[in-house]
């Protein structure tokens, strides 16, 4: 993770600029111009939007703790299944270790935020949630993978906007890119056309 | 200075009209905006690509399960360990409460744990058109 972090355990630092004047005035400043022009709604999303609440943040990081839960457990089931080739494994395994090292600096920023780390479920729960039992061959194991990392990605991207702390934003940026990563890695082991079209993945 | 007046108070005329043309369609996007026909199909392939990252139709993962989700009020799939707000909410899920969430969740629903957006009506039209298709299956 130290190649992608500002500090050792935790994705980023939470930064003071939560609580000094700098960021406040900005907030301000685009309500009370969403105000000025008559548009409340337009004025709380704004403020919504941008304001810190750190609380809100680690509830987000929360939802992208499960996604890595699920897909550390996903490999798992993928390794443990006897399905994958000699040289398609090593593959899985490193995936799975990044998805760990996301989950562990994960729950280190939500500690760091004041929130509690939601904990993984049972790899029976997540081998029935993602119907392992019918899985009957590696290309199997691949789709399912590439299926979780592709939404994983979207989700990352997706909830970029709804970060108070654009440090946060930013990561969030960079795990949806780990996650692109599996997922080219993984479309192209099965063979998959690469995308026609520009910005397939978000939006 | 007359002309020099004129120009700076033209200039603050402009600047809020401007703001105003800006503002409009921003208040506009805030409504559910289901105006586009949904295409399943479509939906489809978008809900495979930005819904099942936490989503299933059958199972409860990181999201609840969807199948049979139009009419049912929200916070309401058994076995899933909902967010205080939505188990308190009383949204119904229907194309305008849907097209509301997937358009910002936390603008229908506020302290909910989804954030996940949805920009364009067409998309969260097309999702909308599948989710309703799967329920009544």
């Amino acid at each position: 993770m130290s190649d992608i972090v500002d500090t050792p355990n935790t994705l980023i630092e939470p930064s003071r600029r939560f609580f000094v004047t700098g960021l406040g005035k900005s907030v301000l400043s685009a309500s009370a111009v969403a105000l000025l022009v008559g548009c409340e709604s337009m004025a709380k999303t704004a403020a919504r939007t941008t304001a810190a609440d750190p609380a809100a943040d680690a509830g987000i990081l929360n939802v992208a703790l499960g996604l890595e839960h699920e897909a550390i457990n996903a490999y798992q089931l993928g390794a443990e299944s006897g399905l994958l080739q000699k040289g398609v494994l090593p593959v899985a395994v490193l995936f799975q270790s990044h998805h760990k090292e996301h989950r562990d600096a994960i729950v280190a920023t939500i500690r760091k935020l004041g929130g509690a780390p939601v904990e993984p479920k049972m790899i029976g729960d997540y081998a029935k949630d993602l119907q392992a039992d019918r899985l009957k061959n590696q290309t199997d194991v691949l789709m399912l993978a590439a299926r979780l990392e592709q939404g994983a990605a979207n989700a990352y991207l997706g909830v970029i906007p709804a970060f108070g702390d654009p440090d946060l934003a930013q990561v969030s940026g960079r795990l949806a890119a780990d996650e692109t990563m599996h997922w080219t890695v993984l479309a192209n082991a099965l063979g998959q056309p690469v995308p026609q079209m520009a910005l397939s993945f978000g939006a | 200075m007359r002309l020099f007046r004129f120009f700076c108070e033209f200039a603050i005329h402009i600047t809020v009209l401007g703001l105003l043309s800006v503002s409009a369609p921003a208040s506009e996007q805030r409504a559910a905006t289901p105006v586009v026909q949904g295409d399943p199909a479509r939906g489809q392939r978008l809900y495979q690509s930005r819904c099942m990252g936490c989503h299933s139709l059958d199972s409860n993962r990181v999201g609840p399960m969807h199948r049979g989700v139009i009419g049912r009020e929200a916070g309401d799939v058994a076995g899933y360990a909902y967010s205080r707000a939505l188990r308190n909410s009383s949204v119904v899920w229907n194309d305008d409460t849907l097209d509301l969430w997937l358009q910002d969740p936390e603008g229908l629903i506020e302290g909910q744990r989804m954030n996940f957006r949805v920009k364009k009506p067409q998309d969260r039209s097309d999702i909308i058109s599948y989710l309703k298709q799967e329920s009544q299956g």
